[in-house]
């Protein structure tokens, strides 16, 4: 039995054909799809790796049957650049060595552009590593990783500050 | 994973018709349900998936007071929402407390209030587990149990329920809606979950084929608003299961108690009302020492389900400090670390 969806993925639109309703969406995105950013750390929802964005909000992908997100828009990280311009948040990333070993990075690059979309923790490193709580790192890089997200949460403030002003 | 079939229903009725089969499980956003199907502790023939069904995520403003809240609203779109957090903030910290932001982002309120025990010889299939297997036993007993239960248990099963949204709820009298096959009816949240008693494996009131439609908070509720917080012990920081948590709200008039509205989570296979510590705080001052003579009383019927005993005056000191801060006044923001009882203390050394 096949089980045809439909997904808007990194903004094309992918037809697909499930030939089994257990795939989840990080199986479907790297091992029909070839996107291979998405990590597969536990498969279990604990790790956050697999994090990207559904219908604009962050999610455990590993956790997400593909089958009941028919019709969603998926981002990963293979779509946050623009060509050879990172996104700011992979920018800010690098600039503080939010990563080590770069295994979660892509989960928390992820989380991170969800964290910001959120809104809820601005300036506050508290609420920042509160918020970022569901993205584990084995390396422990997580003091660049609060800083990364917060220069970018800084920059855009100031941003939204001169547009206002 | 075992092989399901795939259902996706147009209606409520449809949904309740091709859940009542056997074997069948509803999906909705699936953080509990996938983890335990990846483990094969849920194994369900049929998979009905009630997340295209319409009408169930709205917030909903009732004519007599009360709050309606669709069964497939997001936790995260519960706790952000700013009137709900000001109206109910002991309920939106509870959420904001439990889980990850990306887990929140997809936990339904329907799929919360029916997550199963986090007990992890119920999630090992090799292990003994009445509730996962009826008659084959428990290795809890005689197992690492220092997180099990102290309220409730029965020789049969020790488990705890892990929900944080359902501690301040039940305290707050929250009503669930169901639709099953003969129509529509309410149940008191207090009622929804079952102890364990010789039927562990029996966790709830749901008949085959209920589907929660909402839940509902009452017009009273929202009277405690300036005195509501909820608390919770857990073994780090952030993203962590309760070992023990308390709600707390009051309504406090002239520096005097007028009700007490007190519950715990990580005790017992359900959130558990502590009616009579309440009733201890009716008229009373809000002092240190009625909070403690309160705390006794909601844990005077404990007693450890192995090496457990620890729970119970850590649950009556979570209690104690609930209600000492419940009793401060809600704070204007939700904390940056939600139900933590430790001082926030910022900086990268905190880190190190």
């Amino acid at each position: 039995m096949s089980f045809p969806i439909s997904l808007t993925i990194n903004g094309v639109r992918r037809d697909v054909e499930l030939d089994d309703p257990r795939v989840t969406l990080l199986d479907l995105l790297r091992e029909r799809l070839h996107l291979t950013g998405a990590k597969k750390g536990c498969d279990r929802g604990q790790c956050g790796a697999c994090t990207v964005l559904v219908d604009g909000r962050r999610i455990n992908s590993c956790l997400a049957l593909a089958i009941s997100h028919d019709g969603a828009d998926v981002l990963t990280i293979e779509g946050v650049a623009r060509g050879d311009v990172l996104h700011p948040v992979q920018a800010a990333f690098i600039a503080h060595d939010g990563l080590q070993c770069g295994f979660c990075t892509p989960g928390q690059i992820m989380s991170a552009i969800g964290l910001i979309e959120e809104g809820q923790a601005g300036s506050d490193p508290e609420r920042v590593r509160e918020c970022m709580s569901g993205n584990l790192c084995r390396c422990g890089a997580y003091v660049g990783i609060t800083e990364a997200v917060l220069e970018v949460q800084q920059t855009l403030a100031a941003a939204n500050q001169r547009r206002s002003a | 994973m075992k092989t399901f079939d795939y259902v996706r229903p147009a209606t409520v009725s449809d949904a309740v018709a091709a859940a009542a089969q056997p074997g069948a499980a509803y999906l909705a956003g699936g953080t509990n349900l996938l983890d335990l199907m990846k483990g094969g502790i849920a194994r369900p023939d049929r998979l009905v998936d009630v997340t295209h069904l319409t009408g169930l995520d709205r917030i909903e403003h009732l004519a007599d007071g009360a709050l309606r809240i669709g069964a497939l609203v997001r936790n995260a779109d519960l706790a952000h929402d700013a009137n709900f957090a000001k109206s109910y903030p002991a309920v939106a910290e509870a959420l904001l407390s439990g889980a990850s932001a990306q887990l929140r982002n997809a936990a339904t309120v329907g799929g919360n209030l029916l997550q199963r025990t986090r007990c992890s010889y119920f999630y090992d299939a090799a292990s003994a587990c009445n509730r996962r297997a009826p008659g084959t036993g428990c290795d809890a007993r005689g197992g690492e149990n220092r997180l099990h239960a102290v309220l409730g248990w029965s020789e049969a099963c020790i488990a705890t329920h892990a929900s944080d949204f359902c501690v301040p709820l039940v305290a707050l009298d929250a009503v669930v809606e169901i639709e099953g096959k003969a129509g529509r009816r309410d149940i008191a949240l207090e009622a929804l979950h079952r102890l364990p008693g010789d039927a562990p494996h029996r966790e709830s009131e749901l008949e085959p084929g209920d589907l929660i439609v909402a839940l509902r908070l009452p017009p009273e509720a929202r009277a405690f608003a300036a005195h509501a917080r909820y608390l919770k012990i857990r073994e780090r920081t952030s993203y962590a299961f309760a070992i023990v948590s308390a709600a707390a709200a009051l309504r406090i008039e002239h520096g005097t108690i007028q009700e007490a509205r007190l519950a715990l989570g990580g005790v017992a296979a359900k959130p558990w009302r502590a009616r009579s510590a309440e009733a201890t705080l009716a008229g009373a001052s809000p002092t240190p020492a009625a909070f403690r003579r309160a705390a006794e009383v909601a844990l005077a019927d404990a007693k450890p389900s192995g090496d457990n005993r620890f729970k119970i005056e850590l649950a009556q000191r979570i209690l104690v400090r609930t209600l000492m801060l419940a009793a401060a006044g809600t704070p204007a923001r939700i904390p940056a670390l939600p139900a933590s009882p430790f001082a926030s203390v910022s900086g990268a050394l905190q880190n190190v």
